[in-house]
């Protein structure tokens, strides 16, 4: 029960990109097109889990133990850094077709600011779900919250990118065009989001 | 000289301006407008490290091997970056709070490593340190601008002075007004800078 | 104008940049250190002491039922607690600061945190008749919304996050109940 509630929680009502605005760049950046969005999701999707999940371990048995929790954000980015570049070197050698689908995106995902936020927020942030005491999240609660997340960033992508390509054959006043009308979108989606608040 | 200095730090606001030309830096852009307060206090605790960074990197950026670069500037960045946490831990925890995430979320700002890339890897120390503090300032005058106005049409007030009894249009103070302010700021922007 | 690569000189640089880094942080981490622990302690009493009686003499902290709390003795007669409870609002966590006497009263509370809409459930925090009404809430009364059939007043249109409040409330004078049993 209580991870079905952290799933609902991190893809609807605390969305990633609509609630706690992270991640914008790359959301604003490469949904142009639906195929792009979805490739770039997936990649985010890989890292973000994975990324948490190294993170939480390094803060929980090398960090705290040794009191460098003040290392937190230099340790986890060179981290993240690290393991962005690895998961590339890796797919290219085990998977071609796959590198050839998200290859291009893994570089930029080091400075999403979603990775990084998302593994300082699991480490710092206590969490309530339910009728549960609040607490910090364990290791395979963070794994799903990180997930989740994830696909509520690929969530908010997809359904971004499919109305930036209707948005694309409208005529829409000149100093619209581009950014502005799609900043103006995710405002009423991100509107449309905040009926699920209060759910959980 | 000087003249060259001078319109490195003032062409933040306008030409360069990172948020509404360049559009790097988004998160904290949408994220700590909340209020014409917060914007600003973000907008310095970003300027802070971006002049730092700059000029720790431009004294080490020709002693650096071309393929480390990226995360040599990634590590001195992180470094100014906690430091920047502590001292505000420190100093002014109440701020520190109320930014919460986005500190240390200054690491992986675009505008930083954008500025570090683009500049200070390839120019002195004074310059890079003219570059960072009018790029900082223009990014610091966005937030505030964005923040003002969320707050005066969402909270009724001008940085904290409450004009109007009541709540404001609460839409504005939510997630949703963020990417509307900017939006129809950049529009703005774009009829102005267009003339 | 940046150097060539090879093996020796990356792995030196970034050793070299690390230590200094590391050097640097270690250095200001131990210069903020105690300006830091002031700080939170500072901020930690000053919550505590608006929920409790003037001139006690507060205790550190202890932990009972797996709540937070602090006893304030005059005259080394226990005559107030402060309990720390979160519960789930509408928005995440609200967590208060709650002062209790003995028998059961509500002295005062104080929001720590919350992440409630701005405008509506926020008003935890700023609302007049909401706050007011708070101190000395009498034990006798029932902790819950008058919507529920209970005595407390709800914030206009934030029902869930007035019963947040009182659901935490609730909670601390739960355990100063069975503090007082002990």
């Amino acid at each position: 029960m209580e991870y079905f509630l952290i799933i609902i929680s991190a893809i609807f009502v605390n969305n990633i990109v609509l609630a706690q605005f992270l991640g914008i760049c790359p959301f604003l950046g490469v949904s142009n097109k639906l195929s792009t969005a979805t490739g770039m999701s997936l990649a985010v999707c890989f890292v973000i889990t994975f990324a948490t999940v190294v993170t939480y371990l390094l803060n929980q048995y090398l960090l705290v133990p040794f009191g460098l929790d003040f290392l937190q954000t230099i340790a986890f980015i060179l981290v993240i850094a690290a393991l962005v570049q690895t998961v590339e070197i890796v797919l290219k050698k085990v998977s071609p077709s796959l590198y050839q689908a998200l290859g291009i995106f893994l570089p930029l995902i080091t400075t999403n600011c979603a990775v990084l936020g998302v593994a300082i927020t699991v480490v710092t942030k206590e969490f309530t779900f339910g009728s549960a005491a609040p607490h910090m999240l364990n290791l395979a609660e963070s794994a799903v919250y990180a997930f989740a997340t994830a696909l509520g960033y690929g969530l908010a992508m997809v359904l971004f990118s499919g109305l930036r390509e209707h948005l694309a054959l409208c005529n829409v006043p000149k100093s619209f065009k581009g950014l502005p009308v799609a900043l103006i979108t995710v405002g009423i989606m991100a509107m449309a989001f905040l009926g699920f608040s209060g759910i959980v | 000289m000087a003249g060259r200095r001078f319109s490195l730090i003032t062409k933040g606001f306008l030409k360069e301006n990172p948020t509404f030309v360049l559009l790097l830096g988004m998160c904290p852009t949408l994220a700590t407008t909340t209020s014409a307060i917060n914007g600003l206090e973000m907008g310095l605790a970003t300027l802070f490290v971006l002049v730092l960074s700059n000029i720790a990197i431009s004294l080490i950026a020709p002693k650096v091997p071309d393929k480390v670069h990226i995360p040599v500037y990634i590590v001195v960045i992180a470094t100014f970056v906690t430091v920047l946490q502590l001292l505000m831990q420190a100093f002014v925890p109440e701020v520190y709070r109320t930014l919460g995430l986005f500190i240390p979320l200054i690491v992986v700002n675009c505008i930083i490593l954008g500025r570090a890339e683009a500049f200070a890897g390839k120019n002195g120390w004074l310059d890079s340190a003219c570059d960072g503090l009018g790029i900082g300032l223009g990014f610091t005058v966005s937030l505030t601008v964005i923040g003002i106005i969320r707050e005066i049409l969402g909270n009724g007030s001008f940085f904290g002075w409450k004009f109007i009894q009541g709540d404001g249009i609460l839409a504005f103070v939510m997630a949703p007004g963020a990417f509307l302010v900017l939006g129809y700021l950049m529009v703005i922007f774009n009829k102005i800078a267009k003339k | 104008m940046a150097a060539k690569s090879n093996l020796l000189n990356m792995a030196l640089c970034l050793t070299l940049v690390c230590l200094f880094c590391a050097a640097l942080l270690g250095g200001v981490y131990a210069l903020t250190k105690e300006p830091i622990d002031n700080a939170a302690a500072a901020e930690a009493k000053a919550a505590i002491a608006q929920v409790l009686p003037e001139g006690g003499e507060i205790s550190q902290a202890l932990s009972a039922g797996g709540y937070e709390y602090y006893e304030s003795r005059m005259d080394s007669v226990v005559n107030a607690y402060a309990v720390k409870t979160s519960t789930n609002g509408f928005g995440g966590l609200l967590t208060l600061m709650v002062g209790v006497l003995p028998d059961g009263t509500i002295y005062n509370t104080k929001v720590l945190s919350h992440s409630e809409t701005p405008g509506l459930g926020a008003k935890c925090t700023s609302d007049a008749r909401f706050m007011a009404q708070w101190k000395g809430f009498a034990a006798g009364k029932k902790l819950t919304v008058t919507k529920d059939g209970g005595d407390v007043d709800a914030i206009t249109a934030s029902t869930i996050t007035s019963r947040a409040y009182a659901k935490a409330v609730e909670q601390a004078r739960e355990l100063v109940k069975s503090l007082q049993e002990e």
